[in-house]
């Protein structure tokens, strides 16, 4: 670990003036610290901003906030987060370990970066995300995780979190400020899609903190649930992961919230397979079609094109469950 | 500022890049509390902070300043085994010892998350104000610490038994 400087922001706007001053921003350390370590990062200061805010309540005219200290497991934990946005606690539960959703943050786990094995070997491997022009050897090389919608050339890591998949499907919005002042950024915007620029992750400028997540109430986050397929049943990240609400009346499908996880560069709304589920009636075939439709345009890589059939299958058997126990 | 380290004071170090892990086996000699792989990956690191399980490998120490940290040698010792500790002995819950620290200090603040109604991935029903502690809830809510003795079934059962028999 490169030599580097610690200090606690007590303010929104301390943690801004030192973060324009070139502070990287530190929560609970878990993914940072470990960058660190393998000198993938090299901050030579850091700002800690677990003391900001983090609670989680109500907001008056419906919907949820989350200030962005908010520790993962006290988000999962919270009464509110289990009964009105199921998919977000059971999202988080299935993320990481007990010990590191105790320390992981809202803001921490929104800015987490890829677990791609070539992007953790600096010693070895080349990587555009690490050192970019350099090439990658992901594409020619152990991509079973990898990305089979809205990877380039350049890059096909996938993003890691489970809670941002269910944050892209509430419709949630990132409230930041920094040197220019505050702005909203909705979630579906907020991590980039690699292009020929992999570095660049997120919407967030430099200098920028975020400082809280809001969620817009919504039946279908109320009757909503999170599904992760993986390599082993705990404390592993996800092949392929579903995150979705479903909402019924007369037979036919009101409002529906859908987006992946461990296909994409990004937590991956589903756009496609929403519209054509929306007014339509809640069948087997019906979830097919819109599945198939949602990756009509995935690339698999050597290794990973199981992913587009396991994507499928998992959103139908959600859907399905979802719907058998909506009527 | 300081960090309270099973109850005594120490100052944090002033290299903010000594992990609270570093802290405990280098400086305080703490040699309960293990280095596994130093990534977040094992869980053999895991210590208690503010009463909650964390880990220490992925902690500067400066995080913990102001903070309460407990380690295995807060929660026991050979003359005063924790219930866990003597649970673990009874039924075979390590061969090695070495994920056996981190493995029980999971497990005390998992007993807590449970009886004050946190729910798992794999709890039926989230809004359930009462969970029942099976060996499903144990085997998910114990899945960041790894054995690679393969004891799991013997950890499992002295976590059930160490649960049904609280400290007096």
């Amino acid at each position: 670990m490169t030599p580097v400087t610690y200090a606690r922001a007590a303010t929104i706007e301390e943690a801004v003036r030192l973060g324009a001053a070139g502070h990287r921003m530190l929560g609970g350390g878990t993914n940072l610290v470990d960058l660190m370590r393998q000198t993938i990062e090299r901050p030579t200061a850091l700002v800690d901003v677990t003391a900001l805010s983090d609670t989680i309540e109500a907001i008056e005219d419906g919907g949820l906030a989350i200030g962005a200290a908010a520790r993962n497991s006290a988000v999962a934990a919270h009464p509110l987060v289990r009964a009105e946005y199921p998919m977000l606690a059971r999202a988080i539960l299935s993320g990481a370990s007990a010990q590191i959703r105790n320390m992981a943050t809202m803001g921490g786990n929104l800015l987490q970066r890829t677990r791609c094995a070539y992007f953790y070997d600096p010693a070895g491997s080349r990587c555009n995300k690490r050192d970019p022009g350099s090439g990658c050897d992901a594409a020619g090389g152990f991509n079973r995780y990898h990305a089979v919608l809205g990877a380039s050339e350049a890059c096909s890591a996938t993003h890691p979190s489970d809670m941002c998949v269910a944050l892209a499907a509430l419709d949630a919005r990132i409230h930041v400020t920094g040197p220019g002042g505050a702005r909203v950024i909705p979630m579906v915007e907020f991590h980039l899609l690699p292009g020929d620029r992999p570095d660049l992750e997120t919407l967030l400028e430099p200098g920028e903190v975020i400082v809280s997540v809001k969620i817009p109430p919504s039946l279908a986050a109320r009757h909503s649930t999170y599904r992760k397929v993986r390599d082993r049943a705990s404390y592993a990240f996800a092949l392929v992961s579903v995150a979705a609400g479903l909402v019924m009346r007369d037979d036919r499908i009101e409002d529906i919230r859908i987006a992946f996880g461990g296909v994409a560069p990004r937590p991956w709304r589903a756009f496609r397979a929403e519209d054509a589920l929306r007014g339509g009636p809640a069948t087997v075939e019906a979830f097919a079609a819109a599945a198939a439709a949602e990756f009509v345009d995935a690339v698999p890589l050597a290794g990973n094109g199981f992913k587009i059939a396991l994507a499928q299958r998992t959103l139908a058997a959600v859907l399905a469950e979802l719907a058998g126990s909506a009527r | 500022m300081a960090i309270r380290i099973n109850g005594v004071e120490v100052a944090p170090p002033e290299d903010a890049r000594i992990s609270l892990l570093d802290l405990l086996r280098e400086d305080l000699h703490l040699t309960g509390t293990k280095i596994g792989c130093n990534q977040g990956a094992c869980g053999a690191c895991t210590v208690l902070i503010d009463g909650e399980r964390v880990l220490s490998c992925l902690t500067l120490a400066a995080q913990a300043d102001g903070r309460s940290v407990t380690t295995i040698e807060g929660l026991g010792g050979a003359d005063d085994l924790h219930p866990l500790q003597a649970a673990f002995i009874e039924h075979d819950g390590f061969q090695c010892g070495y994920c056996t620290p981190g493995q029980i200090c999971a497990a005390e603040a998992m007993l807590r998350e449970i009886a004050r109604g946190m729910p798992s991935y794999v709890t039926p029903n989230l809004g359930a104000e009462r969970i029942p502690l099976s060996r499903d809830e144990i085997r998910e809510r114990m899945s960041g610490n790894l054995c690679r003795c393969g004891a799991h079934n013997g950890i499992i059962d002295a976590i059930l038994q160490a649960a049904v028999e609280p400290v007096a």
